[in-house]
This record gives C-alpha cells, structure tokens and sequence, in this order.
C-alpha cells in the first residue's frame, strides 16, 4: 500500500513523523481519512481522536483543536495539545471542565469570559468524543 | 597592613563564594540540558506554523478583505517592543544585551518621530527599561513562578497582545528574544510578529491550489493569534535555554577569577608569614647577642 509523509507536532514536541498509510483526522467539518495522494486541503481541527495506520500498527491520539495541512509533501498535524489515547487522563479532564465552569460563573469581564466560555465548548467536546 | 589573621578570613571567604559559583554553574548546566530540549523539541513547531501559515496568506487574494492581524492596520505609527528577559541576573551580558537590542530600536524609531510602547516579559527587563520609559511600558508579567514553561503562558501574553492590537493600542509588533545558539553563544534577536513577516521560501507554495475547511477567513482568524503564541513561546523556550547557557559560562568565569584570587591571596599570606618569623628570629638572635 501506498504510504506518505505525516508529521504530528504539538507546541512541546513532535509527537510522530514518518510514514504512514493511512490517518484518519477529526476535522472542524467532519472527520476524513487522508490517504497517499490526497489533494491539497488545509483545515482546523476539532477536538478528538486522530488514528494513525502505518505498516503493522495503529495509534490512536488525543488532539484538542489545531490545523491539519495536506499538501505536496505530505500531511502536517499541528495540534495544540496530542496525547496517546492510553494515557490520557480522563479524570483530570473532568476535574478541568469543573475547574472553567466555576472560572465561567466567577468572570466579570465580558471579554475573559467568551474565551473561557470558549474552552469549556472544547473541552466538553473533547469529553465526549472521548465517550464519557 | 593586614594581619594574618584578616588574611586568613579573606581567603576563607573567597573559597566559600568559589564554591557558590562552582555549584551555581553545575545547576546551571543540568537546567541547560533540559530547556535546550524543550527549546528544540519545540522548533519544529513554530516552523510548521509558519509554514501553513505563509502558504495561506499566499493564498488570500484580496488582501483588502483580510485580518488585519495578517496585513496590518494600514498604519506603521505606535510600534509595540514586546521584551522578553529572564527574571534573575547572574548571568552575564544575557539581560542588557536583549534591552540594548530593544533600546537601539525604540530610539531609532523614535527619531523617526513614531510613537513607541514597551511590554516587558520578565523582571530584569522592565528594571532595566523603568529607568529610562517608565511612561512607555504599558504592561509588564513576571513568571517568576514558573517552574517548568507550558505553552499555557505564552497563550496569555499572546491573547493580551491580540487584544492590545483589536483595541488599536498599536500598529507594529515586534518580539525581543536571545536565540540559543550554543552554550557560549547567544544571539539577541529581533522579530516581527504583527504583521507577521515571512522569510525564504514560506509563502511560496509552488503553485499548489489548496482547498479550505471551513473556508480561508476562519482559518486565518483562528491560525493568526496561534501564530502569535506559537512565537512567544518560542522565544520564551530560546530565552530561557540562553539564559542557563549564559548563566554556566558566567559562573565558570567566576569560578576562575576566584580560582585565581585564591592563588595570589594565598601567595601573600604565605610570604607574609614567612617574613614574620624571619622577623622574630632576627629579634631573638640580636637580643640574645646583646646579652
């Protein structure tokens, strides 16, 4: 099978780069399935679980919002936050989404509490993608 | 003349302070190792988002249309100097060769007759800078109590610039950071953020038609304040990987001034002690003559 070029970078580290057959990607559209050859797409991300298949295996990733750029050379995940599924901490995603909604309630200023509001959104859907 | 006694105090507080740098460079170091990591774990990163970001705004074709986060306000007159420094000295040249940097260009700008602003990241800078704009520095954070830098931090200081720049506080923004480039050297450098500028071959997509999801306006408005954070976090993990590289090299300076100091104190207390005893002999010798 064909395989190309898919590089996963989060603002602390590169979490895979190589080649790969198929990724699967949760996009703010829809999910879609990038195979070698795709055409030129660029997209933001929508939290979720992105699946890598390569050769033997498959891996399975925690993304939170960020780009997915499929071009020439191949796909580019920038995530702004990418965990393994298996360790991933769903209670201290619970304990967060309890954390900005008392953040939420508590703001006063009308600015701060559209972005936190705004990340509550995410991390809710973050929650259920994850199916809890 | 000091007596012995004082000279023995002086070498003995030379030595300790010997220690105290010695053990400053060796923390120094081990830090070093771990934010050269982290600084270079999270260059590919900002590359990748300059990247996307440059085939993008090649892509708009109306730039009367688009954010002006991507091409400006139109204006060059209020620049913003966002000043990113460490919160302890000890460490050389490191803080006044990042507000030298910052100062050279403020005052350059200035001479331009364009109005200039400071935001200070970390204490040393704005000390530095209070004395001379302290009516200019429009804001200023401390991470002081950061131990180990997330991505969180700078998202902050970036929302706070995005939101300086939608209430029209400034046209220009411009970042200053020191880039790691190795242990003994640092690189005070300057960077532009908004409106970002593109260098090389970013932007230059090869002629590729991309599609967009949802369309090219939302991406932009959701990538172009990423792109601000992603900078500052950069420059943040550069800062403070330069920081401990100049730190370490300070420190082993000092280790071997004191090294040096010991030597010629010791010398002195030697002949000293030796010209003391030669002393009480003679006085010995002639009063037993005398007798």
């Amino acid at each position: 099978m064909a395989t190309f070029h898919f590089d996963l970078v989060s603002p602390e580290k590169v979490l895979f780069s190589g080649e790969v057959s198929q990724v699967d990607v949760p996009g703010s559209e829809g999910d879609f399935g990038v195979l070698a050859g795709h055409a030129p797409l660029v997209t933001t991300l929508r939290p979720g679980v992105l699946a890598i298949y390569s050769e033997r295996e498959a891996q399975r990733i925690v993304v939170d919002g960020g780009f997915a750029e499929v071009g020439p050379a191949g796909l580019t995940v920038l995530a702004n936050l990418a965990v393994p599924v298996d360790e991933f901490d769903v209670a201290a995603l619970a304990g967060m989404i309890k954390d900005t909604e008392e953040d939420v309630a508590d703001e006063k200023d009308g600015w701060n509490r559209d972005k936190l509001a705004q990340k509550l959104d995410r991390l809710k859907a973050l929650q259920a993608a994850l199916g809890h | 003349m000091p007596s012995l006694k004082d000279m023995r105090v002086r070498i003995a507080a030379t030595k300790a302070t010997q220690k105290i740098t010695k053990a400053m460079q060796m923390v120094a170091a081990s830090k070093l190792r771990r934010a050269q990591a982290a600084a270079e774990a999270a260059r590919p990163y900002a590359e990748q988002m300059t990247k996307v970001l440059g085939n993008i705004a090649a892509a708009v074709g109306d730039l009367g249309a688009a954010p002006r986060l991507l091409v400006g306000t139109g204006s060059e007159r209020v620049h913003l100097l966002l000043v990113c420094t460490a919160e302890r000295g000890l460490c050389g040249p490191f803080n006044s060769a990042i507000v030298r940097l910052a100062r050279e260009r403020a005052n350059a700008l200035m001479a331009e007759g364009k109005e200039v602003k400071f935001f200070c990241v970390g204490r040393k800078g704005y000390e530095q800078l209070r004395r001379l704009y302290e009516k200019q520095i429009i804001e200023h954070i401390e991470l002081r109590a950061v131990r180990t830098l997330a991505f969180e931090h700078a998202e902050n200081i970036g929302e706070k610039i995005v939101r300086l720049y939608e209430q029209g506080a400034f046209d220009v923004c411009t970042l200053f950071f020191s880039r790691f480039k190795s242990v003994i050297a640092q690189i005070p450098t300057a960077q532009q953020i908004i409106p970002p500028v593109f260098e090389g071959d970013a932007g230059n997509n090869n002629g590729v038609v991309y599609e967009y999801e949802p369309d090219e306006d939302e991406i932009l408005v959701e990538l172009l304040p990423r792109n601000i954070s992603v900078q500052i976090f950069r420059a943040l993990l550069e800062n403070a990987a330069s920081f401990y590289g100049a730190q370490m090299s300070a420190m082993d300076n000092a280790t071997r001034n004191a090294g040096e100091m010991i030597r010629k104190q010791t010398l002195t207390y030697n002949r000293t002690r030796q010209a003391m005893i030669t002393k009480e002999l003679i006085e010995i010798i002639s009063g037993a003559e005398a007798v």
